[in-house]
């Protein structure tokens, strides 16, 4: 469950969505620039673009907005980051799938359908002792979600982390050709 | 034509106009050295492949070209990684190749095999990784592009022995290399240049912070000019220092920790700093809460990670210094700020008096009296380099640089061991100039192996070791803030003449004052490395000093029973 009065204490999320060349060693690169500041990776993903030279990731840390521009320089930096857009203030969908296998038997598998329903997620696999629902939708959804399964004891769950993306009609341009602007943290430059 | 992976890395550096490379021979290498006897390259055989990063370093620092070394694969690639972070921390350009067990092997735990990339990974600007004989061109120029421009950095390029021994088609491509996500110049907006020129017309205190992007990016002369316009005092940086003359009137001497108390006062009391090519390290700001409270700030730097990072800045203008300097000039005002620079000048007090240079001869040997008749000896002409520590300090104080590249010094890092290999480096990037090392006796120790490499290359260096029988910093911080529990300080030393005839050089001793000159004179004349170990005072301390992590301005001064004229009145800062 989401715990509120933690949550206070902790710095507000940030959601950065990456673009990178795809090379050997490049999200390496990146984990390392969190890793030596101590810092913790909330979650991580990444996938191809329609251009098969580039990666798009999307990393969601906890800063405030000082540290998360002192990262975001920081990803500029590295040789082989094509562009850094920190989604957290713009207007976008942020989305994540879950598996989560839930314990079941003839006596609760009703009711777990039924949160099924209510969820729109799917039943992707559904056995005597066990059902696997699938679910897509927002991190707090999902935690939702496993906040209600838990009742009936989950066994598993398995996250892919969030992938965001901005809703303007336009997408963030990634050019292989260098991209003149940077980013200069705490000033009133834009990034996208 | 055909070639092998080993012969492309030399045709490709002969390219990228390297004429000298510092390295060690070992098996995953060998290809490329076997190939090396056929081209004009001249190699350096080091003793310690630290030592070998360090000559990269010093002769890149001398030359503001790119420095190269070369080591084997597992603990040849290891040794190397000191000297890659002291220059990453400098911002020195340096070129690492390193050997690599074959591709085959990779990951099976091979013989002197080490995930070098993954080592070096935080203190390069970037690291390479090559597999095959095809890829070895350009990932060597494009290392050298990376390593040379924007804020300049060490790049490693990490060879497997087989891409060495391929034998493929080869042919140069002269089409300039493209790294889509790298951005080595970028643009200033209109509207900050505007914002900086607002602040300086108004500033009635201001100051200029010159860090070391004065002498990497070449703006020497247009700061000069841009201080002769404005009348706006500077202050140099460690790794500033050279970057404007010394004696220049409106040059104040060093800030931070152990720069010149009026200085870091100066920098409490200023309405505006003008941050040049500095990255306002710990060692200059002290506590960060009060610092320079009362100031704008304006920010020139060329990495924009750096902006905002330790302090924060009213304007930040991203880009080549020298560069950015020749678009505000033609619009800066003439100023006059005669009244805050006197007032500066006023805030030295008796500090001229407190000078250690007007005690009397009292038969003892001070560290500070040695760099001060090295510098008289000198001229005031020689590349100094030095290592980190007490002798770096006094060096820093005593020695007044008047030109860019004369002083090449650890640090960012505060490498030990680094001034040696660093000042044969320089000697080959400046075989004309006089190189003086200054050196503690720790730190000489760490690298003196190198000794050996000046014999065999027949080079002609001088070494001053500031020896005072202890680890002399770590000694000062105990004395000062461990109730002088001297923990592993003590250093017994070998018999540093001896040691220099050992290697077929010449070596000196001075006890007292009187023979500092002397010996000065007979290491300069003689044609060879020459050691001379000046035996100092041994609890002799750095003045002043701001505590780690305590307000610049609040400085502990030379306690005056110790050396200093009696005086019955004490004047503050």
């Amino acid at each position: 469950m989401v715990n509120v009065a933690t949550q206070e204490t902790h710095p507000p999320l940030q959601t950065l969505v990456v673009y990178a060349e795809d090379k050997p060693g490049v999200i390496n690169r990146i984990s390392s620039l969190f890793r030596r500041s101590d810092f913790n990776i909330e979650s991580l993903t990444t996938g191809k673009t329609l251009k098969s030279e580039v990666a798009r990731l999307t990393i969601v840390m906890r800063g405030d907005s000082a540290t998360t521009r002192r990262f975001e320089a920081s990803l500029y930096k590295l040789v082989n980051i094509l562009r850094v857009v920190n989604m957290t203030d713009l207007p976008s969908v942020e989305s994540e799938i879950a598996l989560i296998k839930v314990s079941s038997n003839a006596k609760t598998r009703q009711d777990i359908l039924a949160i099924n329903e209510e969820f729109h997620s799917q039943v992707v696999d559904l056995g005597t002792a066990a059902i696997i629902l699938e679910v897509t939708g927002t991190p707090e959804k999902i935690d939702s979600m496993i906040g209600v399964l838990e009742q009936f004891g989950i066994i598993e769950v398995a996250r892919t982390g969030l992938v965001a993306m901005t809703r303007s009609s336009e997408g963030i341009p990634v050019d292989s050709e260098p991209v003149s602007e940077t980013p200069t943290p705490g000033s009133n430059q834009s990034h996208s | 034509m055909k070639r092998t992976g080993a012969q492309i890395i030399w045709e490709t550096l002969l390219k990228e106009k390297v004429d000298t490379v510092f390295g060690y021979p070992g098996g995953a290498i060998l290809p490329a050295y076997d190939a090396l006897l056929d081209y004009p390259i001249k190699h350096v055989l080091v003793r310690h492949e630290q030592g070998a990063s360090h000559m990269a370093d010093g002769f890149s620092r001398a030359s503001g070209k790119v420095g190269v070394c070369v080591a084997t694969s597992g603990p040849g690639a290891t040794n190397l990684v000191t000297g890659i972070a002291t220059a990453m921390m400098d911002s020195s350009s340096i070129v690492c190749i390193t050997g690599q067990v074959p591709g085959t092997l990779i990951g099976r735990d091979a013989f002197q095999e080490v995930d070098v990339t993954g080592i070096t990974l935080p203190i390069t600007k970037h690291n390479y990784l090559v597999n095959k004989a095809e890829e070895i061109s350009l990932a060597l120029r494009e290392a050298f592009h990376i390593a040379r421009s924007g804020r300049p950095g060490p790049v490693l390029v990490d060879i497997t022995k087989d891409a060495q021994q391929a034998e493929i088609e080869f042919t140069w491509d002269d089409t300039p290399v493209k790294l889509p996500g790298y951005r080595p110049q970028p643009d200033i907006p209109e509207e900050e240049f505007q914002a900086a020129l607002d602040l300086i017309q108004s500033a009635k205190r201001p100051l200029i912070l010159a860090g070391q992007g004065v002498i990497k990016s070449g703006a020497t002369d247009i700061l000069m000019e841009f201080i002769e316009r404005t009348q706006i005092p500077v202050t140099p940086t460690l790794l500033g220092l050279g970057g404007i003359p010394a004696s220049h009137p409106l040059n104040l001497g060093m800030m931070g920790m152990h720069g010149e108390a009026w200085v870091n006062t100066a920098i409490q009391k200023a309405d505006l700093l003008l941050a040049f090519g500095m990255r306002f390290d710990d060692r200059v700001t002290g506590n960060l809460a009060n610092y320079a409270k009362k100031a704008r700030k304006i920010h020139i730097e060329i990495d924009p990670s750096e902006i905002n990072k330790n302090v924060h800045v009213d304007v930040a203008l991203v880009g080549d210094l020298r560069e950015t300097l020749e678009t505000l000039l033609p619009n800066v005002d003439s100023g006059n700020r005669a009244a805050w620079v006197k007032h500066i000048n006023d805030l030295k007090g008796d500090s001229a008096v407190r000078d250690i240079q007007k005690l009397p001869d009292t038969g003892k040997l001070y560290a500070a009296h040695v760099i001060n008749d090295l510098w008289n000896l000198t001229d005031g002409q020689a590349t100094v380099v030095t290592d980190v520590g007490q002798h770096q300090m006094w060096e820093a104080q005593y020695y007044h640089h008047e030109k860019p590249r004369s002083l090449i010094t650890s640090g960012g890092l505060g490498t030990m061991g680094f001034a040696l290999p660093a000042a044969i480096g320089a000697k080959f990037a400046q075989p004309n100039k006089e190189i003086w090392v200054v050196v503690g006796d720790g730190g000489f120790q760490m690298t003196a192996a190198e000794l050996s490499t000046c014999a065999q290359e027949n080079i002609k260096i001088n070494i001053a070791i500031i020896n005072n029988g202890y680890l002399g910093m770590v000694r000062q911080w105990q004395e000062f803030f461990y109730d002088r529990r001297y923990a592993a300080t003590p250093m017994l030393s070998p018999d540093f003449v001896m040691l220099a005839e050992a290697h077929g050089l010449k070596g000196i001793r001075v006890e007292n004052r009187a023979q500092v000159r002397e010996a000065v004179e007979t290491a300069r004349k003689n044609p060879q490395t020459t050691v001379v170990e000046f035996r100092v005072e041994q609890e002799d301390s750095v003045f002043p000093m701001v505590p780690a992590g305590a307000d610049l301005d609040a400085m502990i001064r030379r306690p005056r029973e110790t050396v200093l004229a009696d005086r019955k009145d004490e004047v503050e800062w």
